[in-house]
């Protein structure tokens, strides 16, 4: 065995590994990225059914009840960025960090009648700490300047309105 | 003696004496200047006794409740239970990073004194660069988060640790995967100190494996520990959830494991040196940014502790620095190492150069699922995540080459191999392997873990019948081979116990994959049934702990008419943080785990439900089980005379010749 030739069988392999690695990637890429959606986006663009999205935003205070489907227990209740409320349904044990009036992130996909189908809702570990991506949709939305302080009680987030209605150019911009 | 201050000033004297120790010995070992070179061990150990006594004064602070202590006041609670009140003391960003510079400074007292037969100026070297990486974190650490701030007024009780971490189990994960991230340092620094001297040779992948095989170990106890933390902590029945925090600890590993096989060629075949070299410095990068990226928030997930901006940038030039700089001396000095042996690629070094390429591209894929998200965030401002269906899709085939080559590579001889011999020593495996796809066809469902699950039984089956094949059987009776078993390197005992783990590992999660669950909403004495077992909610009552209320179920699953075990789940509500954590319970008998949750009461009198969830999973034991043998073997190859004593005598003679 030559030196070139042990070579060139490296160079085969490597390329051939790294290769399929590359396409692997792409293609799971291709199907299974997770875009994360706020609920005016998502009713703005709402995207296919069988679509995995996060939709994140604030559990509207007063919103969660229960409903039976099918014998199995189902829990129900609006996910709001101060743009528009979006109804969830979740089977199972909510995490213990679930409160109303807090943030939560729902891992799930939009059904034909509107509603938010979630197999999985995250909650974050610290009650002060709030997703980045609500954060951000709260400083989109004009809704909190971290140069003013702390944000706003996450309560009273679905009664605010806007400040003012440039930011939907901005979403524009944003959201797609 | 132990106060704040005291712990304050050693943590600022063991920066000093780091600083110390990565200058005067790579002067010393420069200038041939032997006084300065024999400095390095003396300098390394103080720097531990430094770090040693700073973290015990932080620790004593969290023991004596001293709240005047910012990071304990924000931390711990007078109600704390003392095992908690020690180990919370990781459990924060301040102390988890004391504790990192307090492993990294074990490891350099661990070389200056377990590396007594290296050539003094390897060792002066290698001591300097680890204590150059000291001082860094030193500083951070100094600088941006020090554990011993003061507030004033001192509160009268501390807001207390968040109650999902008081865990046995996440008492002592931490310590054990930072030993794992920080033990990598050594290998690199090993590294570096090789590039600075322009060689590499067997002797020096003789030095660079055991240090690396330790890491191994630790790490792999670490990703095996934090996974079971999950598994029955967060009661979410899943085990792994390709978080970015769990793939910072499996990027590393995966490298690692490339670097652990790879020195192997270096050590026996004097081949692939400047790949081990790269290696060695790839991973000990990945187990940097992997902490400290993450720890400072660039990737956001639940595990990160801390957001801070001025945090974030000492941190990413600090890694600039480290791994900027060792890539640069990789750049300039690599060409200068010669490259050796041949070989035919259907050989070892033929196998493990494919193990390398797979375990890399491997890892390049969870790297690209890992940063893609956070890059399209910072760049375009478009936030995605990828998940579980991602990583699953896109490294489970490419696994499975690289079990199918685990299986190969032991039973082929180094430099050439003939395939109609190697195959010969390979009937046995490939019978049972043969069982096995009857059996994968039987039990699971779905080609990727069928698939699975027929290399896993391959990869247990070569690998006991390779340690046969050596231990003569066939060829010599049963005292013969007895003999041969004492006379068998521990390494090959090593290897050949780490792939069984891995095999075991493989099956676990293959058998994670059929794992069945159902969410019910029952009243008390109901049953439901779920996949063969009958469990029924007998009652539910409430119970005061130390620091929390409880509602605590009795479920008793039957199979076939037969108790099987009587489970109290438990839910748990904490008040002074107005938290519940839900405590899973769990039978096991070793095949499978049945898995009980308690959820939410609804209703009342007789008409209270509650909802239960109840899960099945097939072999799930064997995934941490699987791990602890990998480590074990990895242990035991640590054991091998060969590794500890040998060579190195002669080539210190000549390096000292030469000063």
């Amino acid at each position: 065995m030559k030196r070139k030739t042990r070579r060139l069988w490296m160079v085969i392999a490597c390329v051939a590994c790294i290769g399929s690695a590359a396409g692997l990637t792409l293609r799971a890429f291709s199907s299974n990225i997770v875009f994360f959606m706020a609920p005016s986006q998502l009713k703005a663009h709402p995207p296919a059914a069988d679509r995995t999205v996060r939709l994140g935003g604030m559990v509207v205070a007063g919103s969660l009840h229960r409903e039976t489907h099918n014998g199995e227990p189902v829990n129900a209740f609006q996910i709001t960025d101060g743009q528009a409320a979006i109804e969830v349904h979740f089977t199972g044990i909510l995490p213990d960090l679930f409160r109303e009036g807090q943030s939560v992130v729902a891992l799930g996909s939009l059904q034909r009648d509107g509603d938010f189908t979630a197999s999985e809702v995250l909650a974050k570990h610290d009650e002060t700490y709030m997703p980045k991506e609500v954060a951000d949709e709260l400083k989109r939305t004009g809704k909190w300047d971290p140069r003013f302080g702390k944000a706003p009680d996450a309560s009273s987030w679905d009664t605010m309105t806007a400040k003012k209605p440039a930011s939907d150019t901005q979403s524009l911009k944003t959201g797609g | 003696m132990f106060g704040p201050e005291q712990g304050h000033f050693a943590l600022a004297l063991a920066c000093v004496l780091a600083l110390v120790q990565f200058v005067l010995p790579l002067w010393g070992a420069a200038r041939r200047n032997g006084r300065m070179v024999a400095l390095a061990p003396y300098l390394a150990v103080s720097q531990l006794i430094a770090l040693a006594m700073s973290f015990a004064c932080l620790v004593l602070s969290a023991v004596r409740d001293d709240f005047s202590v910012q990071n304990v006041a924000a931390n711990s609670s007078i109600a704390k239970p003392l095992l908690y009140k020690i180990t919370g003391v990781w459990g924060n960003h301040e102390g988890s990073v004391l504790l990192w510079t307090l492993i990294l400074g074990l490891c350099g007292a661990a070389v200056s004194v377990f590396g007594r037969n290296l050539p003094d100026i390897l060792r002066a070297r290698v001591l300097a660069i680890l204590g150059g990486v000291s001082a860094g974190f030193q500083l951070f650490c100094l600088l941006t988060s020090d554990p011993f701030e003061r507030v004033f007024p001192a509160p009268m009780d501390g807001q207390g640790m968040n109650p999902l971490l008081q865990d046995p189990g996440l008492a002592f994960h931490p310590p054990i995967l930072y030993t794992g991230y920080v033990g990598f340092a050594v290998p690199f620094a090993f590294a570096v100190a090789a590039l600075i001297e322009g060689r590499v040779d067997a002797a020096w992948g003789r030095w660079v494996r055991p240090w690396a095989v330790a890491a191994w170990c630790f790490l792999t106890c670490g990703i095996a520990l934090g996974s079971w933390w999950s598994y029955y902590v967060l009661g979410w029945g899943g085990y792994w959830f390709w978080d970015p925090v769990e793939n910072a600890s499996l990027i590393p590993w995966l490298t690692g494991t490339a670097l652990v096989h790879s020195a192997i060629v270096v050590e026996k075949r004097e081949g692939l040196k400047i790949w081990t070299v790269l290696l060695a410095i790839a991973t000990f990068s990945f187990s940097l940014s992997g902490t400290f990226l993450v720890r400072s928030g660039i990737l956001n997930s639940v595990h990160a502790f801390a957001n801070d901006p001025a945090r974030g940038v000492f941190i990413l030039g600090l890694l600039a620095l480290v791994i900027g700089g060792s890539l640069a001396l990789f750049a300039w000095r690599a060409p200068s190492l010669t490259s050796g042996g041949l070989f035919s690629p259907i050989s070892r070094e033929g196998s493990l150069v494919l193990n390398n390429i797979l375990l890399c591209s491997i890892c390049a894929v969870v790297v690209t699922g890992t940063m893609y998200p956070p890059f399209m965030q910072l760049l375009f401002g478009r936030t995605i995540s990828v998940g579980k269906p991602f990583f699953d899709s896109a490294t489970i085939p490419l696994t499975l080459p690289l079990l199918l080559a685990m299986g190969v590579g032991t039973a082929l001889p180094w430099k050439r191999a003939q395939l109609a011999k190697t195959f010969s020593h390979l009937y046995a495996a490939t019978g049972v392997a043969a069982i096995g796809v009857v059996l994968c066809f039987w039990k699971l469902s779905g080609i990727l873990p069928v698939a699975c699950g027929i290399l896993a039984i391959w990869v247990i089956a070569a690998s006991v019948s390779d340690v046969l094949r050596r231990l003569g059987l066939g060829h010599t009776g049963v005292r013969g081979m007895i003999a041969r078993a004492r006379s068998l390197p521990r390494s090959s005992w090593g290897a050949a116990l780490a792939h069984i783990g891995a095999g075991i590992v493989v099956l676990g999660l293959c058998g994670m994959s059929q794992a069945e669950h159902a969410i019910v909403e029952i009243h008390v004495g109901e049953t439901r049934s779920l996949g063969g077992d009958d469990w029924t909610l007998l009652d539910v009552h409430d119970r005061i702990g130390p620091n929390y209320k409880a509602m605590r179920a009795d479920i008793a699953i039957h199979h076939n008419g037969r108790l099987v075990t009587i489970m109290h789940p438990e839910r748990r509500d904490f008040t002074t943080q107005n938290q519940t954590t839900t405590e899973v319970s769990i039978h096991t008998n070793l095949i499978t785990d049945l898995y009980g949750v308690i959820g939410d009461r609804h209703g009342s009198g007789a008409n209270t439900t509650y909802v239960l969830r109840l899960h099945r999973n097939p072999l799930a034991p064997w995934m941490w089980l699987g791990g602890l043998v990998m480590a074990i073997g990895g242990a035991f190859s640590l054991s091998d005379r060969r590794l500890r004593v040998g060579a190195p005598k002669r080539s210190s003679i000549r390096n000292m010749a030469r000063a």
